[in-house]
């Protein structure tokens, strides 16, 4: 069954990357979708069954660790893969991120094959 | 008052985290030249700077400056396009590129400054204009060589009144420049 995608980042560069290297993964894809900020990012999930995000976590209007706390909190996303794509790598906000239920954490700058390898994990565990 | 670390440390720090992000991003190798710890009002002529704000027990702001044409080499690298001029693709890349290396220096500052919160970027790109921080405050300037052109990375900290009293006592003793 093809994998429906959400890339939550305010860069529309990050987006693309992103783009680019899900196609490159042996996932079966379905449609890639894309939210600027974690209140688009929950109107998409609204009307879209997801079975994956990446999402940033310095956003404007809603971060990206607000945005987690609003999707697992949620019955319906409570165990929706989520993993973190970001530049912030201080401990206290991965510690933040784990807690508030990220599966996955990376940092940037960022290799495709280290985004590849967070993706097989996180959908391995599933 | 001058961070609690040197702006050669600052300049390491700096130099590694943007080879790092050049490197793992584009594949393009850098080479940072002499730091200028002093550097005040820049002409920013035709180039592309990019702002990222700090703020914490010491605040200010690191910066991104290059030419316009530079702007588009590495957005190129980094999006895999072609771009001839400076469009919204570009700055939008220049500003992911200041975001990761003013990102990655400033969790690796956080060790001797404390923790530091981040701005979104701020991308500029125009004529005519000049920089400088507020009430005179110098930037370390990093130069940097990169396919045949040159960039710089600045960094600007200053300590917080609000906060750096409450941190006062985890301080390390100030260093001279």
């Amino acid at each position: 069954m093809a994998l429906d995608v959400l890339i939550v980042d305010d860069s529309a560069a990050i987006r693309k990357i992103l783009h680019r290297v899900l196609a490159q993964t042996d996932i079966a894809l379905g449609d890639v979708l894309e939210a600027g900020d974690g209140v688009e990012a929950l109107a998409v999930l609204g009307k879209r069954k997801i079975g994956l995000v990446l999402s940033d976590i310095n956003m404007p209007n809603m971060d990206g660790l607000q945005f987690l706390t609003s999707v697992r909190a949620n019955a319906e996303w409570n165990s929706m893969p989520v993993i973190m794509i970001t530049t912030e790598g201080s401990q206290e906000k991965v510690m933040d991120a784990v807690q508030r239920g990220a599966q996955g954490y990376v940092r940037k700058p960022f290799t495709a094959e280290q985004i590849k390898e967070k993706i097989s994990s996180c959908l391995a565990g599933q | 008052m001058q961070p609690p670390i040197t702006p050669n440390e600052i300049a390491v720090i700096v130099g590694n985290n943007t080879e790092k992000v050049f490197t793992t991003m584009l594949g393009l190798e850098v080479q940072a030249g002499p730091v200028d710890p002093k550097a005040t009002l820049t002409n920013e002529e035709g180039k592309v700077v990019c702002l990222v704000g700090f703020t914490g027990q010491w605040s200010g702001s690191g910066s991104i400056s290059c030419s316009a044409s530079l702007a588009c080499a590495i957005s190129g690298k980094l999006l895999m396009t072609e771009y001839e001029s400076v469009n919204d693709e570009v700055l939008d890349a220049m500003g992911e590129m200041a975001n990761m290396i003013i990102g990655n220096f400033k969790d690796e500052a956080a060790a001797a400054l404390g923790p530091l919160g981040l701005s979104t970027p701020t991308v500029i790109f125009g004529n005519n204009f000049q920089t400088r921080n507020w009430n005179g405050q110098s930037w370390i300037a990093v130069p940097f060589s990169c396919e045949g052109e040159c960039f710089e990375v600045k960094i600007c900290l200053v300590p917080n009144p609000a906060l750096s009293a409450q941190g006062a006592a985890k301080t390390p003793d100030l260093q001279a420049v």
